[in-house]
């Protein structure tokens, strides 16, 4: 694994789920991420970690074609994505039950509504809670919720935005532990963005760095005290929790 | 008043309050009420052309729901911006090509016996918008959440896009008849926010919206006839009832 800059992408190799190159997105001439190269093999658990405004969201969205962009995003073909984004567009107070949305996923898909309830086990998610309105959901069961709705359509890679925002402590370490169990039962490819940069060296195999300078890709060792203060622009401390 | 103009406007308001739930949910509740203003102009230059004003609101509406589809591309204030020139400048464009006797009427809405060709259209078009929201109330729903997430699930997220606006715009002329470019929007509109404040659900929100809206023109059908004035606003006035009357039962 290991970044590259321009250039054609070489022959299609099996192992990448996801060959990215010389990708570019600006928005009304401001530049947000500038000519990015980086690939992610199949079943890696990346995590992409920047400071606010490095293009973290655009990247994904742009990976799951939502916006416009130059260079060249490669799927492996039969890649199938599960998006759970950081930002909804929906109100709070519709009345849309969590069971709602997720019958909705099953019909699109063609699949069992049996399925429902086997992916609200999965994600931890109690039935009662499924039957509430989703604005009346907590931050955490929100976010189960949008799991489980991307479990549904069977995904072989999950680009997670943040998904423990918004949720406190002891949960989020719930949601991470329930998340990386997905992954591991289910083979799956993972993207995360976060700003904890504790669970990088829990979970991650790769880091995806982005900044206002050039962006980094590599294992979790390659994150030094310098590599971050040339990201952050400040000093930043990395805390190993985890193995 | 025949039992056939009484079946053909409440089922038209059925597919109001269908249509208007995701109208109220998609916040879209301004532009969709100035989009039936459109209608005007083009009843006036088909009232001039001696052709029935329903193709020329039909014609209007269709391009109406084409402009904001455009514009919903865009960021959401420039779009409430031109969606609030464009569609007065039709109201009162509408106004100048259409006078006296029409020009009411258009507005408001009229009692009576409906043609041959009103019943079918109002007939077909109902079925269309009915059948429109229901199958596609799954992908609408998601799409609603997350436009990402939809796009992620296969949805087509620009096609549902048009097909919903143009559901709407044809929604908007099915009730032309009734009530009129002023008062339309409202029918789509208020059942459509009065179940959403009932429901906690959607299928309850849906099941409510249509109930409310057809409940509303039946009665108001009713009491036009009774009371000799046009059905229109007696139909919104009952609709605005009933929906103060949730908000004073439960607090938003």
């Amino acid at each position: 694994m290991h970044t590259r800059r321009g250039g054609a992408l070489p022959p299609f190799t099996v192992p990448n789920i996801l060959d990215v190159a010389d990708l570019s997105v600006a928005f009304a001439d401001a530049s947000v991420l500038s000519h990015l190269s980086f690939s992610v093999r199949t079943g890696a658990s990346v995590v992409v970690i920047g400071p606010n405004g490095a293009g973290k969201t655009v990247l994904f969205r742009a990976l799951v074609g939502a916006i416009p962009f130059t260079g060249e995003v490669r799927w492996a073909e039969g890649t199938r994505i599960g998006y759970v984004p950081q930002k909804l567009d929906i109100e709070r107070d519709v009345p849309i039950t969590g069971r709602d949305f997720l019958k909705a996923r099953t019909v699109i898909g063609r699949g069992p509504a049996s399925d429902i309830s086997g992916a609200l086990d999965v994600v931890g998610l109690s039935d009662a809670a499924s039957r509430r309105p989703i604005g009346a959901l907590s931050g955490g069961q929100f976010q189960r919720l949008l799991i489980a709705f991307a479990l549904l359509g069977h995904p072989t890679v999950l680009l997670l935005d943040e998904p423990t925002a918004g949720v406190d402590g002891p949960g989020e370490e719930r949601l991470n532990e329930m998340l990386h169990r997905v992954q591991r039962e289910r083979g799956l490819t993972m993207m995360t963005i976060s700003h904890e940069l504790t669970i990088v060296h829990a979970y991650a195999s790769d880091v995806l760095c982005l900044g206002s300078g050039e962006a980094h890709f590599g294992p979790p060792t390659m994150l030094t005290p310098d590599l971050l203060r040339d990201v952050y622009g400040a000093p930043i401390a990395l805390h190993d929790h985890g193995r | 008043m025949g039992a056939e103009a009484m079946l053909v406007a409440t089922g038209a308001a059925a597919a109001a309050g269908l249509i208007g739930c995701f109208a109220v949910m998609r916040r879209m509740v301004l532009a969709g009420d100035a989009l039936s203003h459109v209608a005007l102009p083009g009843m006036g230059i088909a009232l001039a052309l001696h052709i029935h004003p329903l193709f020329g609101a039909l014609a209007m509406l269709f391009f109406g729901a084409l402009l904001v589809w455009t514009l919903e591309d865009r960021t959401r204030v420039a779009t409430e911006t031109v969606v609030g020139v464009v569609f007065s400048a039709a109201l009162a464009l509408g106004s100048m090509l259409a006078s006296g006797e029409n020009l009411l009427e258009a507005l408001l809405g009229r009692p009576g016996a409906l043609s041959g060709a009103e019943a079918i259209f109002g007939v077909v078009a109902t079925a269309a918008v009915v059948a429109f929201v229901l199958l596609r109330r799954h992908h609408l729903v998601v799409a609603l959440v997350s436009r990402d997430i939809a796009r992620t699930a296969g949805i087509n997220v620009r096609l549902l896009d048009f097909l919903y606006l143009e559901a709407f715009a044809l929604t908007v002329a099915l009730g032309l008849r009734y009530l009129g470019v002023l008062l339309m929007g409202s029918l789509i509109i208020i059942p459509a926010a009065t179940a959403k404040r009932l429901s906690s659900n959607l299928t309850t929100m849906l099941v409510a919206a249509c109930g409310l809206a057809a409940g509303a023109t039946g009665l108001g059908m009713v009491l036009s006839e009774w009371m000799r004035r046009e059905p229109g606003p007696i139909i919104v006035v009952i609709s605005a009832v009933v929906f103060v009357a949730t908000t004073l039962r439960r607090p938003a």
